[in-house]
């Protein structure tokens, strides 16, 4: 069939995570194909928004504050190797991109400063890198399900190219998911297109996850307005309808107060806090933040204006695809995960990757993910004719009888997803009632008759969202304490025998498990 | 969401169809693209980045369709490519991220 290929290495997404395991997989020798849902060098939530990126010195001092400064938020799960490792993969990443040609600021004294990416600028550059390296991109081209063989080692992909009505069926030797996380379609800059797509093609295999109840990131943004970037409103003052401050409203460390105040009424902000030089180094900084308030004829520095919180749900939590080791494979032979839709609690544990962690992460998990591929693709050997079959369930395969409705499935998850009182605050007895709620409808998608062509890729967003919402919930029921970002207003204290991770995984009976704690060193990490 | 593509400016060069992580418009024949699934739009600005004839519009808000007038957009369509320097005018303001003044030490 026309849609039909053979590669080494399947990547699948072309954000930041799914571009670097593209150009080293191809940097060792592979043949490459790249197949993005939407197009590589504008989706994602890195294109859209720009971030920080966690780009400290090889200086060991350095090294260990920027280790340490986290941890306690983190709710001490993170892995110092790992941080060690990502910090160095980063600065040689970064200074790659520079000598690429990426156009990093001077400051005053004639210094690089190499702490942040345009998000544009950065994936239009990584874009060109792949072309460059002999990667074949396929844009618009959603996958849908992975291709196993005999042995249950992940062998391709199928998915369709969704402007044209037409199929594709890939055969690879390894397969890198870096799909990113899951945000539930809460219109969050660039994170409508973050559905947890690969973590459900991925659970179709039999992989694991590990940290999903560190999946309840809300981002605070103009209530009207897509743009979830943060950073400016360390200068805001948020009010009251009445325009009294809100005792403890902040947006580091009171942004649960934001939450509270949220579910009785509207919260107010004003970027009151940035004095004239300030304001104008934020302009030419962060060009996106300013959009939505010129357009709509808001001075955010001279006016209040509503805000909201919007779910990021995975995409700034840490839960994820489960590494089990240095080159990122997950549990499935030949498959391997980057970026969001990998766990980052390596590096950060329980609480937000923000965009500089998640940046770092993205960039050298991709890097060894690609480089773990290339390296499993090389050892298969001529494997690529095996006999391989498709491993892809609800809204593919079903029993018939009725259609699904993906807009109304949505709709569902997202009223169990988005409430505060569910998600943000969380005791066992609303987790239990949403996961009654999400139960039965994964049990009436399974039934459902397969999607149209065309309906495919919306079908399996909506089913992906779904089956996200659960393992995050049952993760979050099995940690019964507060932790990281993990909040439980029935158990409030951090529970010191829960110093762990926890797995889950499954579909239609969904598991989780204690995972054993990470071994560190107790000098400058200990609890 | 996107509001508009100006036909005045449009030169059907259809980038703007390859480049939406949303696929939220169709390509015409003989005609500019249209915006067919604006509902999908995730208002990320991105196609109105990647338009060489400034000829998109994306609304600051993410929901409820907005009729707009394309002469009084007149300053405003372009405006985000010649911010981040993707204009050539602009062309300077490419490695403008003060970012690192404001960002947090590591």
């Amino acid at each position: 069939m026309a849609g039909d290929f053979d590669t080494d290495v399947l990547v699948l997404g072309g954000g930041p995570a799914g571009t670097w395991a593209a150009l080293t997989a191809a940097s060792g020798g592979a043949r490459v194909v790249l197949a993005d849902k939407g197009f590589c060098g504008s989706s994602g939530a890195t294109a859209a928004a720009g971030t920080g990126v966690w780009y400290v010195p090889p200086d060991p001092a350095k090294r260990q504050a920027a280790m340490d400064s986290r941890d306690t938020l983190g709710g001490h799960l993170a892995d110092p190797a790992w941080m060690a490792r990502v910090l160095d993969r980063t600065w040689h990443g970064v200074n790659e991109i520079a000598a690429w040609g990426y156009p990093f600021p001077l400051d005053q004294d004639g210094a690089p400063r190499r702490n942040s990416l345009q998000g544009p600028e950065y994936m239009r550059l990584m874009r060109r890198r792949v072309k460059g390296a002999g990667v074949r991109i396929m844009d618009q081209a959603p996958a849908l399900e992975l291709l196993v063989d005999e042995h249950g080692a992940v062998a391709g992909a199928a998915g369709v190219y969704r402007q044209k009505d037409a199929a594709w069926t890939g055969r690879a030797k390894a397969v890198v998911i870096a799909t990113g996380g899951c945000a539930f379609l809460s219109n969050g800059l660039g994170c409508n297109v973050l559905t947890g797509d690969g973590y459900l093609m991925a659970a179709e295999v039999g992989a694991e996850f590990s940290g999903m109840e560190f999946s309840n990131a809300y981002a605070i943004a103009p209530a009207f307005a897509s743009v979830t970037k943060t950073l400016f409103y360390n200068w805001a003052t948020f009010t009251a309808p009445s325009g009294a401050a809100i005792p403890g409203a902040s947006s580091k460390g009171g942004r649960s107060v934001i939450a509270r105040w949220l579910q009785r009424g509207a919260v107010y902000a004003q970027i009151d806090k940035a004095d004239g030089a300030t304001q104008a180094t934020m302009r030419v900084a962060q060009p996106n933040f300013f959009l939505p308030f010129d357009r709509a004829g808001i001075d955010p520095f001279t006016q209040r204006f509503p805000v909201t919180l919007r779910l990021e749900g995975t995409v700034r939590g840490t839960g994820g695809l489960r590494i089990i080791d240095e080159s990122c494979a997950t549990s499935v032979p030949g498959l391997y995960a980057a970026g969001d839709a990998a766990t980052r609690e390596l590096i950060c544990g329980g609480f937000t990757g923000g965009g500089s962690h998640n940046a770092a992460w993205a960039m050298s998990s991709g890097h060894w993910a690609g480089r773990g591929a290339a390296d499993h693709a090389r050892a298969s050997g001529p494997v690529t004719r095996r006999a391989v079959h498709r491993s892809g369930g609800a809204a593919l395969v079903g029993g018939g009888g009725f259609a699904m409705d993906p807009q109304a499935l949505v709709r569902v998850v997202q009223s169990q997803v988005f409430p505060y009182e569910t998600n943000y605050f969380r005791t066992g007895d609303r987790l239990e009632k949403a996961l009654t709620v999400l139960d039965d409808h994964w049990h009436e998608a399974r039934r459902a008759s397969p999607a149209a062509r065309s309906e495919a890729s919306k079908a399996r967003e909506a089913v992906a969202m779904l089956a996200t919402a659960r393992w995050m919930y049952r993760s979050a029921l099995a940690r019964s304490e507060t932790r990281g970002m993990h909040r439980r207003l029935d158990h409030t204290g951090t529970d010191p025998t829960q110093r762990h991770a926890f797995a889950s995984g499954g579909l239609d009976k969904v598991w989780v498990r204690p995972l054993p704690p990470v071994e560190r060193a107790e000098q400058g990490l200990a609890a | 969401m996107i509001e508009l593509v100006s036909t005045e400016r449009c030169t059907e060069c259809n980038i703007c169809v390859q480049v939406c992580p949303m696929n939220v418009f169709d390509r015409v024949a003989g005609a500019a693209p249209v915006v067919a699934r604006q509902n999908d739009c995730q208002t990320c600005f991105m196609c109105e980045l990647y338009c060489p004839e400034d000829a998109l519009y994306v609304s600051p808000h993410t929901t409820g369709i907005e009729p707009v007038d394309e002469h009084a957009l007149a300053d405003v369509l372009g405006s985000y490519r010649r911010a981040i320097g993707w204009s050539k005018p602009a062309r300077h303001l490419r490695g403008n991220d003060r970012s690192y003044q404001l960002l947090p030490p590591a």
